[in-house]
């Protein structure tokens, strides 16, 4: 999953630094994911994935790390079936 | 239960004389030289307005941020000038409170902001940014014996000459991203503003707002510790548009109020004849409940999720919208109510010097949808709804 999330991430968050440098819990905001380019990144996690994030996971918290998204999907059952 | 009300009560109340008093008759001089609206604000210092929000045990009045909001409402219907410092000033404070997670420095300052009542006023909008505020180019900037530096050129800043300190986003570091945000706040001693441009605008002339060049040497721990995209959006962005949208809605009360007036003298003249203006009215007092059901309703949504641990609701995209849209909305229906009142009360309205004049009203009330403007917000918003799912 960590893999997927890294992908849309080098594929939404047009971050100036390379993905595949920053770690697991790294401040994807601190390192410039700005706030429209995390709505892009959303989108793809919930097409990607399948699912719908709810209101109440819709916050800066939620999307700051790989780590934060992975726990996030992980509670919405992502991959527990498969 | 019954202190806080008390206290709240007594509180409001002595902002409401000040407004009759000194705002009102200080009013139309402080448009029409477009000066610092001094008496107004000394008048609040005399009462320790400027630190009513601090909690009493670092010396302010702890007020409810509702009293708050109120006061800025009761100043709006006399002098929306004034009203624009005094919630400018407070939207500082509350930040700064809600935010200062136990810092050291900045309970002391807090302490001093009731023990001197020093003004605040804010370095926001940046030259360069294109009106983002979630973006900096000025950054903290390490210095000489373990100081800090920053230099921004600001487009705007309000009040920026008469206040004692300035609270101002930065990025967190020379190698920091635009987003990655702080805040810092500089007393008038670690300040110099070199003046870029004037101030002669359409309305809100007594704000004072011309741009800056601000330079400014401080120490690292006058960094607020919560970094600033959490304060955006949990603080400085709901309470900016629930304390402007207050005032907005009080200018725009007082010219219902006057067109009101006006319709009751032409009623007067001809008893029994209802005024061909009075279905106008009516009509206007619609549009002010509108307004006044929005700005209540905001407000309310607010306080209640402050109330909840964490605040975790206010960091969500739905509370990003609905505090967006009190702005966006406020700040248009605003305008169109004091340009109903002008309607009622013909040219008595258009003149500037008679009872019955809104011309200040409907000026003042038109810088509302450029105070971060509303076409960016919608962009914002635009965005957000893409995921957002229930607003």
């Amino acid at each position: 999953m960590t893999d997927e999330i890294r992908r849309i991430i080098n594929d939404h968050a047009r971050l100036p630094v390379d993905i595949s440098a920053l770690a697991v819990d790294a401040d994807l905001y601190q390192a410039g994911m700005t706030s429209h380019a995390s709505v892009n990144v959303m989108l793809a996690l919930e097409d990607c994935f399948d699912v719908e994030f709810p209101d109440r996971m819709l916050k800066r918290s939620v999307f700051e790390s790989i780590a934060s998204i992975a726990a996030a999907l992980a509670e919405l059952q992502v991959g527990v079936a498969a | 239960m019954s202190v806080a009300v008390d206290r709240d009560a007594a509180f409001l109340a002595a902002v409401g004389r000040i407004a009759e008093e000194v705002a009102a008759p200080n009013a139309e001089d402080v448009d029409r030289r477009a000066r610092f609206p001094v008496e107004t604000i000394q008048a609040l210092r005399d009462e320790r307005a400027l630190s009513a929000f601090v909690p009493t045990e670092l010396g302010g009045a702890g007020v409810s941020f509702e009293t708050i909001a109120a006061a800025c409402f009761q100043l709006g219907r006399r002098c929306g000038a004034s009203a624009m410092v005094f919630a400018m000033h407070q939207i500082q404070v509350v930040t700064i409170v809600r935010h200062l997670d136990g810092a050291p420095w900045f309970e002391a300052y807090l302490r001093d902001v009731a023990d001197e009542q020093r003004l605040i006023a804010s370095v926001t909008s940046e030259v360069g940014t294109g009106g983002d505020m979630g973006r900096s180019v000025a950054a903290v900037t390490p210095a000489g014996a373990g100081g800090c530096t920053f230099e921004k050129r600001a487009p705007t800043v309000s009040y920026g000459e008469h206040a004692d300190d300035l609270l101002t986003t930065l990025r967190r570091g020379p190698d920091a991203e635009p987003g990655d945000q702080v805040l810092a706040l500089t007393r008038k001693e670690q300040i110099t503003l070199e003046p870029a441009g004037t101030w002669d605008p359409l309305g809100m002339r007594g704000t004072c707002s011309p741009g800056f060049l601000v330079r400014a040497e401080f120490m690292p721990e006058q960094v607020l510790p919560t970094p600033f995209p959490r304060v955006s959006v949990e603080s400085m962005v709901p309470v900016s548009h629930i304390l402007w949208s207050h005032l907005w809605l009080g200018i725009a009360t007082d010219a219902f109020d006057r067109a009101r007036a006006f319709v009751r003298a032409a009623a007067k003249q001809k008893p029994g004849q209802p005024p061909p203006t009075a279905a106008r009215l009516s009509h206007l007092m619609s549009e002010l409940s509108l307004l006044r059901a929005e700005v209540s309703s905001a407000l309310a949504e607010f306080v209640d999720a402050s109330q909840e641990p964490g605040r975790e609701r206010l960091s969500t995209m739905a509370a990003t919208l609905r505090f967006n849209n009190l702005k966006i909305a406020a700040s248009e229906q605003a305008p169109r109510v004091c340009q109903g009142a002008m309607g009622v009360c013909g040219i008595m309205g258009f003149k500037n010097d008679t009872p019955f004049s809104v011309g200040r009203h409907l000026r003042d009330t038109m810088s509302a949808s450029l105070m971060v403007a509303n076409e960016r917000i919608h962009q914002t918003n635009a965005s957000l709804l893409l995921i957002a799912k229930e607003v």
